[in-house]
């Protein structure tokens, strides 16, 4: 039994989360204050992982990218990485496959304040940034919570965009996703159960405990 | 003190409205702005505060420009030492009492004027909860309270109180009159209530459809006769009923719905709604100690 695949789903969802948290605030505080025109346009982006096929999004990610490409080879040159069949160009196209998950509650969950929580904070002398930090984001856990976990548990399911721009190279890029389709195929049935028993539990614990914490339950619970 | 010359062109209903505004203020002084909603008064407030820009003109406020259209100033919010109190009281949910007013605190301030204020506001026994279980007018304290840790010199109140009920609008109708007069502040207060403006302001500014129509003592802009008698409430017409020869109409003062008989002529220009004065010198009242 190899439990490669599976460590290498868990450290792809995990760094995926960790960057969006990075972009994803910032982004979405962007979004739910600014009246720019440029704004339906970043929307749009943001969303379309939502409703294009990942293959599409692979398919682009490897003609910008692959090494024989201006972007790629520059990259490869200068920053020595190389985003195609590897775990960093796996980890960027699932931060972008993965961006609306996190930017849209945030999003929602900005917008849906008060005007005057963040007015009051700036009247008071307080930077925008100081604001978000201390005012914005604890007023919206609940949205902050549901983008992180669904990321994560977004990450874990991809297929997709995976296979099309990591291949299935042992320990760098062959997440559990893709060891389950191919020990189906070589049928290997005993690890394939193995593979899926466990991202299926995972997926049921990770949800369950967004709704737990966000409905309140182990509040209750604890008092 | 605040001398405030503006023009904004603010969508409104049915159209665009101009909002110009010319106003002086003493220092020390308390300004109420009064009309009827979407006539332009907290957006005046606003643009004092720098929360909304004109589009042109000029503020200052003690020879200090805030701002200014054609040097292109524009001060920063946080950089013009208001307080303001908001209509939804905008307390943080995520603090309680006490880091509400913490974080509001000034920098390099009063290190004991926090203490001060909650006891002077009467929220020491509050001060570890979260406003989430603030009743409206113990909000509307902490809200008040934390406009004046920053030891604001301007204090600008947005319809404070309309939210209270009568009795806990007077009550914290003292509690601002305490404290503009005990921390020097030049106040500028938006309210719909005349009972609340006669208590509380120096001068009342009239506005409609953007433009400031009247200036004056609350007194001289609101009732015109000046009676003899003592008796005079403000109230507003609930009912107009004709009976016989004369029409009753019926009046809320403050909480108490009152009966006065009225002429036809009286009551040509008048409708439900109206703000009305109700007033009485004829005769001698009496006088009955309440033991509550």
């Amino acid at each position: 039994m190899d439990w490669g695949p599976l460590y290498l789903t868990l450290k792809l969802a995990l760094a995926t989360t960790f960057i969006l948290v990075l972009v994803g605030i910032p982004l979405g505080y962007w979004l739910s204050r600014t009246t720019s025109w440029v704004k339906p346009v970043i929307e749009t982006l943001v969303s379309m992982p939502l409703v294009l096929p990942p293959t599409v999004l692979g398919f682009y990610f490897l003609i910008v990218f692959g090494p024989e490409q201006f972007l790629g080879s520059w990259i490869d040159k200068w920053l020595g990485i190389r985003l195609v069949f590897s775990f960093p160009g796996l980890v960027l196209a699932s931060v972008i496959y993965s961006l609306p998950f996190m930017v849209q509650p945030i999003h929602s969950g900005l917008s849906s304040l008060p005007n005057s929580l963040l007015e009051a904070s700036l009247l008071m002398g307080k930077s925008k940034w100081q604001t978000l930090i201390k005012v914005g984001l604890p007023n919206i856990k609940p949205a902050l919570l549901t983008g992180i976990i669904l990321s994560f548990a977004h990450t874990i399911g991809e297929f997709g965009v995976v296979l099309m721009i990591g291949g299935s190279i042992p320990d760098k890029t062959r997440v559990a996703s893709i060891a389950i389709y191919e020990e189906v195929e070589a049928l290997n049935y005993t690890t394939a159960h193995t593979y899926s028993l466990f991202l299926l539990v995972l997926a049921f614990i990770v949800l369950m405990s967004v709704y737990l914490i966000n409905g309140g339950y182990l509040k209750r619970f604890w008092r | 003190m605040i001398s405030l010359d503006i023009h904004k062109s603010l969508r409104a209903e049915g159209g665009v409205m101009d909002l110009r505004v010319n106003i002086y203020i003493e220092k020390g002084e308390w300004v109420t702005l009064y009309g009827p909603s979407g006539v332009g008064k907290t957006s005046t407030l606003r643009m004092l505060a720098g929360l909304m820009k004109p589009d042109e003109g000029s503020i200052s406020v003690s020879d200090t420009p805030w701002f200014d259209s054609a040097k292109r100033v524009n001060l920063k919010p946080g950089l013009r030492n208001i307080g303001y109190v908001f209509q939804d009281f905008a307390l943080f949910p995520n603090m309680t009492v006490r880091q509400n007013l913490e974080y509001a605190r000034k920098k390099g301030g009063n290190g004991n004027l926090l203490n001060v204020v909650l006891e002077m506001i009467e929220l020491g026994e509050l001060q570890d909860q979260k406003p989430a279980s603030l009743s409206g007018g113990q909000k509307q304290r902490v809200a008040l309270a934390r406009a004046l840790v920053q030891e604001p010199k301007v204090l600008l109140l947005d319809e404070p109180l309309s939210a209270l009920d009568p009795a806990m609008r007077m009550k914290l109708q003292e509690y601002l009159g305490k404290v503009h007069r005990e921390f020097e502040l030049t106040t500028l207060l938006v309210s719909h209530d005349i009972s609340e403006i006669s208590r509380l302001s120096d001068t009342v500014l009239v506005m409609e459809k953007g433009r400031v129509v009247k200036k004056g003592k609350p007194s001289e802009v609101f009732f015109k006769q000046q009676l003899s008698g003592k008796f005079k409430f403000t109230g507003k017409v609930i009912s107009i009923e004709k009976a016989d020869l004369m029409y009753v109409v019926h009046v809320l003062v403050q909480e108490q719905a009152v009966r006065v008989i009225a002429t036809a002529e009286e009551v040509t220009d008048l409708k439900p709604g109206d703000q009305v004065m109700v007033a009485s010198k004829a005769f001698n009242p009496l006088l009955y100690k309440l033991d509550i």
